[in-house]
């Protein structure tokens, strides 16, 4: 059991993830932005290291992933600064980034870094289940690190029963198929396949995201799963002055209709 | 065969399918198809038929008389430079369109550096009426500004990447996520052995007919089955793995593949992937890339777009880290000097990629009777501007 795993065993709906890029807008206020989201009441955090290559990101995760980078945010810094984690943040927290820089790293150091510094789960986009399950899945359990799959309207069923397998936390459902930092699409096609998953009574919580960014969009989510992530939309609130003063009133206007 | 791929996508320790989830439905209906769809005879027959009256294949495999007397050896080139739309890219584009319409797909999608891939994807579209969008580097637009206007009259649509570093590696980022946003309708025809699998071994595939006929050409010149060398260039590697394709089984067969050493392997300006690269995952694959000591991938540089990537395709990685290919590198002035030298010695002004191969002769030791194929991936009119201004003509 992990953070996450006590999270989810104790709250049922309406949880709400947000996700930054660290070392954005400022490189050493990575954990000043947990300590004031785990303030304002988020239920989890995704810390996003950068990349510069992240294809599964649209213009405004781009932007704060190369700033990051040129600010000069590494995994090593990261981990460094994360070593005060556990002081400042008691809500679970995911990391997530592309795995050219955990292969870098090495598969195996990075968990054992991430468990130590009080890392909860990791959401890799782009490591695949057959590469997951033959190759690092032993680093993962060893260091009791949630690994999050991604599920989009077009995954087949046999797949979400796989992925659900290979699950212990939670799974996240995109909203679409798309990049990230796009609207949220409440087609007739997307509502049948939160209903399709639904039904399929997974033994993992889904958290729905991509197009989530206010009152509205949260809501919507939530009728169909058990939470939300918030990426984009708060990343380009970090792009303002003050913003760490502001993180308070973002997260009530998502929790809260106007 | 022995070096080919296995049934995870793997070359040895390279390759796979490292993509996000989104692009997994996209990637496995290939994967479940490619083999079956260009087995087809329906697909050979059309295959076959446009690559002899549209492309004009056979290439001829040509006798350099001339630089078979400098080097002291039999020198043969592989003229693709001759295909219709001037290089290699030609070959991939043909066999994927067909692909992309056995699938039922409606729009095409590519990347393109120099824009040889790009006016290929382009032209093959044209000839099938099918809507065709050309993702390139903003940088690259304007460094191959004819290329940019060449697409535009075929008629596709050329959007600029202006993420990262505006350059081929951003290309295939951007086409890639808007793959991701249309997983339904449209195709992603990659110009290189790069990609998640199946494209490697599908653009092998289609690029092989450069070995099959020159392995035919070689006995009817020489009455050998075998050269002693065969040698091309490398940016993504897809003319060399053509090249190499028929020739890998036989081990007598010794594989030269150059990369683009840009100002000098050591000048911080330079593409030679082997050499400065180490292992990890680019674009869907895991292969050897150059990068920095945290992961992030570095912006190559040669004077030639065409070898300009950071990468190397996985079947390249597998065929170097086991010795089956020696990769060696060349600068740009000497890929230049021995373009010049291919045009004053035989008349041929060939592209600044398929220089790099032709300037590795100089490097060897070969004997007398060897036999030698060097790939002539393509022609050097888009290159005209920088032979010109370097030899100031």
């Amino acid at each position: 059991m992990n953070r996450l795993n006590h999270l989810f065993a104790a709250r049922k709906g309406n949880l709400l993830s947000i996700y930054y890029t660290a070392g954005y807008p400022e490189l050493n206020t990575t954990l000043d932005i947990a300590e004031a989201l785990e303030k304002a009441g988020a239920d989890f955090l995704e810390i996003g290291f950068p990349y510069s290559d992240p294809v599964a990101d649209g213009p405004t995760i781009q932007h704060s992933s190369q700033q990051a980078l040129d600010n000069g945010m590494t995994l090593n810094l990261l981990f460094e600064q994360l070593k005060n984690l556990r002081k400042r943040v008691t809500i679970p927290v995911l990391l997530m980034g592309y795995f050219n820089p955990i292969v870098q790293y090495g598969v195996e150091q990075f968990c054992k870094k991430a468990a130590e510094a009080g890392v909860d789960g990791v959401i890799v986009p782009d490591l695949p289940i057959y590469e997951y399950e033959t190759m690092y899945a032993g680093f993962f359990k060893s260091n009791n690190l949630s690994n999050i799959f991604l599920v989009t309207p077009q995954t087949s069923a046999d797949r979400i029963r796989k992925i659900d397998e290979l699950s212990n936390s939670f799974i996240y459902l995109l909203s679409s198929s798309s990049i990230t930092g796009g609207s949220l699409d409440v087609s007739d096609s997307i509502e049948n396949y939160y209903k399709r998953i639904k039904a399929m009574q997974l033994k993992n919580p889904a958290i729905i995201g991509f197009g989530i960014g206010d009152n509205a969009t949260f809501k919507k989510a939530c009728e169909y799963a058990d939470g939300a992530i918030v990426g984009s939309k708060f990343v380009k609130l970090l792009e303002s002055e003050n913003y760490l003063e502001k993180i308070n009133g973002f997260i009530h206007s998502i929790r809260t209709s106007l | 065969m022995k070096y080919g791929v296995n049934e995870h996508g793997y070359y040895g320790d390279f390759g796979g399918a490292y993509v996000p989830e989104m692009l997994y439905p996209n990637i496995e209906e290939l994967r479940q198809q490619y083999l079956k769809i260009i087995n087809e005879p329906d697909f050979k027959a059309e295959f076959d038929l446009l690559l002899k009256d549209y492309v004009g294949r056979p290439s001829p495999l040509y006798f350099a008389k001339r630089y078979s007397e400098k080097y002291g050896a039999n020198i043969f080139l592989k003229r693709e430079d001759l295909n219709h739309t001037g290089s290699h890219k030609i070959n991939n584009a043909i066999g994927q369109i067909l692909l992309a319409q056995r699938l039922g797909k409606k729009r095409i999608i590519a990347e393109t550096g120099a824009g040889q891939h790009g006016v290929a994807t382009a032209t093959v579209c044209a000839l099938k009426g099918i809507e065709c969008v050309v993702y390139m580097g903003e940088v690259d637009m304007e460094r191959q500004a004819p290329n940019v206007s060449r697409m535009k009259m075929l008629g596709a649509k050329v959007v600029p990447a202006r993420s990262g570093s505006k350059t081929l590696k951003d290309a295939t980022n951007e086409a890639l996520r808007d793959w991701i946003a249309n997983p339904v309708d449209t195709h992603y025809i990659i110009g290189s052995v790069v990609g998640p699998y199946p494209y490697p071994d599908m653009v092998a595939r289609f690029q092989s007919i450069i070995s099959f006929e020159a392995k035919k050409q070689l006995f009817e010149h020489t009455g050998k089955e075998l050269p002693e060398y065969v040698m091309a260039c490398v940016g993504g590697g897809s003319n060399a793995m053509g090249m190499f394709y028929h020739f890998l089984d036989d081990e007598s067969v010794k594989l030269i593949a150059v990369e683009a050493a840009g100002k000098g392997v050591n000048s911080g300006h330079s593409a030679a992937t082997t050499i400065l690269g180490r292992e990890g995952v680019l674009h869907g694959s895991r292969t050897i890339l150059m990068q920095t000591d945290d992961g992030q991938v570095v912006e190559p540089y040669s004077i030639s777009a065409g070898l300009d990537y950071p990468g190397i395709g996985p079947q390249h990685a597998h065929l170097y880290k086991i010795n089956r290919a020696q990769y060696t590198s060349v600068t740009d002035d000497e890929a230049l000097q021995a373009g010049l030298l291919c045009c004053q010695l035989e008349g041929i002004i060939p592209a600044i990629e398929s220089a790099h191969a032709l300037a590795q002769l100089e490097k060897m030791n070969f004997k007398k009777d060897d036999n030698v194929i060097i790939c002539l991936s393509g022609r050097g009119d888009k290159d005209l501007d920088t032979y010109i201004k370097y030899f100031n003509y």
